[in-house]
C-alpha cells in the first residue's frame, strides 16, 4: 500500500499548489514540500528492508485480460531512483521558492512539478510494463509543461515543443517494443519477464523489439543522434533543468537500459547498438560543451556527455560496468544538480549566463564561486571528489574492452572524452569565477539568499562525502541497486579513492592535463573550431517538421476537403459496393413469411411520403419549401411508427420534429433563402445513380427481412422489463434501467452539445468577425408590421398550462406506458418556447427564471446519483429498484428509482433544448439591430393608451 | 356499424390527405402551402384517433394529444418566418 501511496502522494498533492495560491506563495511552497516529503520519508521507511535484498510488491488488478496490473515494485535500482527523485525534488522544491519571481505563477510551477515527479516515481516503481508505458508518456506531457513554463518567451515554447515531438515519438518506438517484449514472454509483468533472459534472446523478434525499446530509451535519454532536444530545453526555469536533467526526466531513459539489462544485455547488438551510441554521446557532447557561452547550455551538453557515459556503461555488458553505471547515476545527479542551481544563482544574480560577459566573481560571490569549483571539479573527475570514483571505474573498465577488434580504440576516445570533459569542467570556474573583476554586469552580483544557496551546498557536501569515503555513503545503495540491475550476484569491487597504478589512473593523468592544457590555449582551440561546420539541429529539426506538416496538409486537405457531397458521395459508394459485392455473392431469395393485406390509408400515408420525398429533392432549391416538406415527410414517418406499434418513437419523432423546425427556421432566418445552382449535370448524374442504388438495396434488404421470421434480443427485454426493471413499457425501461449507463452518457453529450453552443456563439456575437458580417446584415424579405399579435400572445399563454400538464402527465405515466423524461421534457420546452415566439425574447426572458446551466449540470448530477446510489444498497451502478408504498387515501404508490434518473434526463433536455434554441435566437436579435420589447404584446387592449416604447413597424 | 363508420372515415381522410399533397405541390403561395400541411396534420390526427377506435386501445391517444400540440405549434413557426423572419425576437 505504502508504495502506491509513494506514487500517489505527489499525484494528490499537484491539486494544492494551485489552490494554494490565493494564501501566498510561502503556503504553495509549504504544500509542495509536505507531500514530496511524505512520500520520501514513507521510501525511507521502506528503505531498509530493500537494502538487506527485500524486494516489495504491491499489485491490483486493472485491466487483467489486456495484462495491465497496477503493481508496484521497490528493489535496489527502485529505491535508487525513486531516492534521487524524491531526495533532489526536495532540493529544487525548496529552491524554486527563491528563484521564481512575484511574476511567475508559482501554484502552476508547482503543480507541474508534482505531476512530474508523480509521472518519474511511477515509471521507476513501476512491475508492470503497460504502466511504464503510461507513466512514460505522463513525464514526456508534464515535462512539456515544464520545459514550456515560460509562455511568453518564444524559445521556451519552442523547446518545450520539440522535447514534446522527440520524446513523444520515442514513446511510440518504446510503446512498439514493450510490447513485443510482452508477446515473447507472455506477460507484461517486469518481475516475470525478467526471469526470462534465453527466450527473449533467442527470439526472432529480439532485435525488432531491442531497436524499439532503444528508439525510446535514446530519445529520452537525449543520445546522439536524439541528443538535440536537450539543450533547447534549457529555456526551462533553472529549478526545472536542476530538476529534469540532473535526476529525472533523461534519466529514465538509462532507467529503462538498467531495468531490462538482464533480459537484453550481453548480446553482440546490444553491445554494439548502446555502446557505440553511448561513447559517440559521450565525445561528441564533450567536444560542443566546451564551445558553449550559455552556462546552462555547457551544463546541457555535459549532461548529454556524462548519460553518453553511463549509456556506455550499461552497454558494455558486464556487471562490473553496471556497478559503474549505478554508481555515476548517483554521482551524476548529485554534481550536475548543484551546478545548474549554480548556474541559476549565477543568472539570478548577475543577470546574465553568458560566459563572454562573467568572470572575476570570486570576491563577488565566494558562497556560490565554492560551490561551484568543487562541483565542476567532481564533473572533472578531479580525485577525492565522487566524479572522480566512477569516472575512473568507467576508463578501467574500457581499457579492457575491444571494440571493432581495436583493443585500444574505445579507450582513446573515453580517454578524449574525459579530457573534454576537464576542459569544460575547469572552463566554467576559470571563466566565470577568475580572471579579473569587471564593472559591466548587467546586475550588482553578490551572494544568493541562504534559501537558493543551501540546496546546492547540500548536494555539494555529498560529493565531498561520498568522494571522501564512498564504501560509507553510497556502498549499500551502489550494491543493493546494481544487484537489482545484473539480476545475480555482484561481482568483486570496491569502492575506494585508491586502486593501484592502474591504465585508468594513467587515462585520469592524461585528461587532467590535456583538459588543462587544451584550457590554457582556448583561444587557440576557439578558433579552430569556430573555423569548421556547425550543422544546427534546431534548423534540421524545424525542416523535418515542416516537411511532416506538408506531407499531412496535402494528405488531410486531399481527402477532407470540405464538399459534404463528396462526403456524403463516398459514404455512400462504399456501402453500395460493400453491400452489392456481398448481395452478388450470396444466395439471397425473398422468405416464405405470409404478407400482410395492406391498408387503404397506409397506401395513402406511404404516397405523402413518396411525394414529400420527392417534393424535398425537387424544391430544395427554395429552402423554406423544403423545410415544410421535410415536415411532411416526419409526420407520415410519426404516424407510420403508430401504425408499426412504436407509440414511444412516435412521441420522441414528433417531439424532436417540432424543435428541429424551430431551430432550421431561427438559422434560415440568417441565411440565403435560396441554394445556388452548383451541380453541373455529371455530379447530378452521379447522385442519382448513388441514391438510387442506395435506396434499391436498402429497400432489397427489408424486404428480405421482413419476409422471414427472425428473434431478436427485443424478446428478452419484453420478457425481463416488469420483473427486472419495474416497468411495463419496455421501451422506458431498457432506457433508463437495461441501457441505462447508455442514457446517461447521452444526455452528459447532450449537455456539452448545448453548452458548447452557447460558448461557441456567445464568443462569436461578441467580436470578432462574425460578429461584424452580422451587424452589415440587411433582412431580405418584407416584415408584417405586428411583431407580437394579441391573438397569438392570448394563444400561447392559454396552451402554457395545458402543455405543462401534458408534460408532467408523459413523464410520470413514462414507465409503464409510452411516455418518459425525453419526451416529457421536449413538450415542456415548446411550451416554454412558444412564449418566446408569441411575446419575443425581451418579454419572456424575464418571465421565465430557469437557469438553463444549472438545469443541465443539476440534472447529469441528480442522473448520477441515482446511479450511485444503487451501490448503497450493493448493486452495480444504475441498477433500479422499485419501492411500494402503502398511502392512506391515495392507495398503493410504486416509485422506482428509475423517476429519479428519468427526472434527470428531463431536466437536461429541457436545459439542453431551451439554451441552445435561445442562444441561437440571439443572432436574429444582434442582426436585426432591433431593441427587444418589453411589454407582452404590441398592443394590449386592457391599456389601451399604452403602447411598447420600443414598437416600430 | 361502427365498422362502415370506421371505413368510411378511413376512406374520406385517406382522400383528403391526398388532395392536401396535392395543394402542398400546387401552392401558389407559401402561405397556401402552409395552410395544407396544418391542415393534413389535423387529418393525421383523425387517421390516428380512428385507428385507436379500430384496434380498440387507448394507447395511440396521447400521440393524437401531441400531433395537435406540436403541429399547432410548428405551424405558428412558419408562420411567424413568413410574418417576421425571425421566428424569436
Amino acid at each position: 500500500m505504502s508504495l502506491a501511496l509513494i506514487v500517489m502522494l505527489p499525484f494528490i498533492g499537484a491539486l494544492f499548489p494551485a489552490l494554494l495560491l490565493r494564501a501566498g506563495r510561502n503556503a504553495c511552497a509549504t504544500a509542495t514540500f509536505t507531500f514530496s516529503l511524505a512520500a520520501f520519508i514513507l521510501l525511507i521507511f521502506q528503505a531498509p528492508a530493500v537494502l538487506q535484498g527485500e524486494t516489495l510488491h504491491a499489485s491490483w488488478q486493472w485491466l487483467p485480460k489486456l495484462g495491465l496490473a497496477v503493481s508496484f515494485m521497490l528493489d535496489g535500482l527502485g529505491l535508487l531512483f525513486a531516492g534521487l527523485i524524491l531526495g533532489i525534488g526536495l532540493l529544487v522544491i525548496f529552491y524554486a521558492r527563491f528563484y521564481l519571481s512575484k511574476q511567475d505563477n508559482m501554484g502552476s510551477f508547482y503543480t507541474y512539478l508534482l505531476l512530474f515527479q508523480g509521472a518519474m516515481l511511477g515509471i521507476v516503481l513501476s512491475d508492470n510494463i503497460l504502466l511504464i508505458l503510461v507513466f512514460w508518456e505522463l513525464t514526456s506531457l508534464s515535462s512539456f509543461l515544464l520545459i514550456g513554463y515560460w509562455k511568453h518567451l518564444p524559445a521556451g515554447r519552442q523547446g518545450a515543443r520539440m522535447a514534446l515531438t522527440v520524446t513523444g515519438a520515442g514513446g511510440l518506438s518504446l510503446i512498439a517494443g514493450l510490447m513485443l517484449l510482452g508477446h515473447i514472454v507472455g506477460s507484461y509483468d517486469l518481475s516475470v519477464m525478467l526471469q526470462h533472459r534465453e527466450l527473449i534472446q533467442s527470439s526472432p523478434l529480439y532485435l525488432p523489439a531491442l531497436l524499439l525499446i532503444l528508439g525510446g530509451c535514446f530519445t529520452k535519454s537525449a543520445q546522439f543522434p536524439f541528443h538535440f532536444w536537450l539543450p533547447h530545453a534549457m529555456a526551462a526555469p533553472t529549478p526545472v533543468s536542476a530538476y529534469l536533467h540532473s535526476a529525472t526526466m533523461v534519466k529514465a531513459g538509462i532507467f529503462l537500459l538498467a531495468r531490462l539489462w538482464p533480459v537484453l544485455s550481453g548480446t553482440p547488438e546490444w553491445f554494439y547498438l548502446v555502446a557505440t551510441t553511448g561513447l559517440i554521446t559521450m565525445l561528441v557532447a564533450a567536444w560542443i560543451a566546451l564551445f558553449k557561452d550559455d552556462l546552462k547550455g555547457l551544463l546541457a551538453f555535459s549532461t548529454v556527455s556524462h548519460l553518453g557515459l553511463i549509456t556506455l556503461l550499461l552497454g558494455l555488458g558486464s556487471p562490473m560496468a553496471a556497478v559503474a553505471a549505478v554508481f555515476h547515476i548517483i554521482n551524476h545527479a548529485t554534481f550536475k544538480a548543484a551546478l545548474f542551481m549554480n548556474a541559476g544563482i549565477v543568472d539570478h544574480e548577475t543577470g546574465t549566463r553568458d560566459i563572454k560577459q562573467l568572470g572575476g566573481l570570486w570576491h563577488l560571490m565566494p558562497i556560490t564561486a565554492t560551490l561551484a569549483m568543487v562541483a565542476a571539479a567532481s564533473m572533472a573527475g578531479v580525485p577525492l571528489l565522487n566524479g572522480f570514483l566512477s569516472k575512473e571505474m568507467m576508463l578501467e573498465q574500457v581499457a579492457h574492452t575491444a571494440w571493432l577488434d581495436q583493443p585500444w580504440l574505445m579507450a582513446i576516445i573515453a580517454t578524449l572524452a574525459a579530457l573534454c570533459s576537464v576542459a569544460y569542467s575547469f572552463r566554467y570556474i576559470v571563466h566565470v569565477f577568475f580572471g579579473p573583476q569587471r564593472h559591466d554586469y548587467p546586475d550588482h552580483p553578490h551572494d544568493p539568499p541562504l534559501g537558493m544557496w543551501l540546496p546546492p551546498a547540500i548536494l555539494v557536501c555529498l560529493v565531498i562525502l561520498i568522494g571522501l569515503f564512498p564504501q560509507t555513503f553510497a556502498g549499500a545503495l551502489v550494491a543493493s541497486s546494481a544487484k537489482a540491475v545484473i539480476g545475480g550476484a555482484l561481482p568483486e569491487y570496491h569502492l575506494a579513492i585508491w586502486h593501484g597504478v592502474t591504465p585508468a589512473l594513467w587515462m585520469s593523468v592524461i585528461a587532467l592535463i590535456g583538459g588543462l592544457s587544451l584550457l590554457a590555449g582556448y583561444r587557440k582551440v576557439r578558433s579552430a573550431w569556430e573555423a569548421g561546420p556547425h550543422p544546427d539541429a534546431k534548423a534540421m529539426f524545424q525542416v523535418w517538421i515542416k516537411g511532416l506538416v506538408q506531407l499531412a496538409q496535402v494528405a488531410s486537405h486531399g481527402l477532407h476537403n470540405g464538399s459534404l457531397q463528396r462526403y456524403l458521395a463516398w459514404m455512400v459508394g462504399a456501402a453500395v459496393v460493400v453491400g452489392y459485392g456481398a448481395f452478388m455473392n450470396s444466395s439471397l431469395s425473398a422468405g416464405s413469411r405470409e404478407l400482410l393485406p395492406a391498408h387503404p390509408t397506409a397506401i395513402a400515408a406511404w404516397l405523402l411520403l413518396i411525394l414529400g420525398c420527392l417534393l424535398t429533392v425537387w424544391l430544395h432549391h427554395q429552402r423554406l419549401l423544403a423545410l415544410i416538406m421535410v415536415g411532411v415527410i416526419g409526420m407520415v414517418v410519426c404516424v407510420g411508427f403508430v401504425y408499426l406499434s412504436a407509440p414511444d418513437l412516435a412521441l420522441t419523432q414528433i417531439s424532436v420534429e417540432v424543435v428541429t423546425v424551430i431551430l432550421m427556421l431561427l438559422a434560415l432566418n440568417v441565411l440565403p433563402k435560396t441554394t445556388p445552382k452548383e451541380s453541373g449535370f455529371g455530379r447530378k448524374g452521379r447522385d442519382i445513380l448513388l441514391a438510387t442504388s442506395a435506396g434499391v438495396g436498402i429497400a432489397t434488404l427489408v424486404w428480405a427481412f421482413l419476409t422471414r421470421d427472425f428473434t431478436t434480443l427485443s424478446d428478452y427485454y419484453l420478457a425481463e422489463s416488469l420483473p427486472g426493471g419495474g416497468g411495463t413499457n419496455v421501451v422506458n425501461v431498457i432506457l433508463v434501467d437495461f441501457r441505462g449507463f447508455d442514457t446517461y452518457g447521452e444526455i452528459t453529450v447532450l449537455g456539452i452539445a448545448a453548452l458548447l453552443i452557447f460558448a461557441l456563439l456567445d464568443g462569436a456575437l461578441h467580436g470578432g468577425s462574425a460578429a461584424k458580417r452580422l451587424a452589415q446584415w440587411l433582412p431580405d424579405q418584407a416584415r408584417a408590421a405586428d411583431r407580437h399579435p394579441l391573438m397569438l400572445v392570448v394563444a400561447a399563454r392559454v396552451m402554457l398550462p395545458l402543455a405543462l400538464l401534458v408534460g408532467v402527465f408523459i413523464f410520470l405515466r413514462g414507465h409503464n406506458v409510452p411516455g418518459g423524461g425525453f419526451i416529457a421534457g421536449l413538450v415542456v420546452s415548446v411550451a416554454l418556447i412558444m412564449q418566446y415566439m408569441a411575446s419575443g425574447f425581451g418579454w419572456a426572458a424575464q418571465k421565465i427564471r430557469l437557469d438553463y446551466h444549472a438545469m443541465i449540470g443539476s440534472g447529469v448530477l441528480l442522473a448520477g446519483l441515482t446511479g450511485i446510489g444503487s451501490w448503497l444498497f450493493g448493486y452495480p451502478f444504475l441498477t433500479s429498484s422499485v419501492l411500494h408504498l402503502d398511502l392512506p387515501a391515495l392507495g398503493e404508490i410504486h416509485i422506482a428509482s428509475a423517476m429519479f434518473f428519468d427526472a434527470g434526463v428531463f431536466s437536461v433536455v429541457v436545459g439542453a433544448t431551451m439554451l441552445a434554441l435561445s442562444q441561437l435566437s440571439q443572432i436574429g436579435r444582434r442582426a436585426e439591430a432591433l431593441p427587444v420589447n418589453q411589454a407582452a404584446m404590441d398592443c394590449d387592449p386592457s391599456h389601451p393608451l399604452q403602447k411598447d416604447p420600443s414598437w416600430k413597424p | 356499424m361502427i365498422d362502415y363508420a370506421l371505413h368510411f372515415g378511413f376512406f374520406a381522410l385517406s382522400l383528403a390527405l391526398l388532395m392536401n399533397i396535392w395543394r402542398a405541390i400546387k401552392g401558389p403561395t407559401d402561405m397556401d402551402r402552409i395552410l395544407a400541411v396544418d391542415t393534413m396534420v389535423i387529418n393525421l390526427i383523425a387517421v390516428i384517433i380512428l385507428y385507436g377506435i379500430y384496434e380498440k386501445t387507448t394507447l395511440y391517444f396521447e400521440a393524437a394529444l401531441l400531433f395537435a400540440m406540436f403541429g399547432f405549434v410548428s405551424t405558428v413557426a412558419y408562420c411567424k418566418f413568413i410574418l417576421r423572419g425571425d421566428v424569436i425576437e
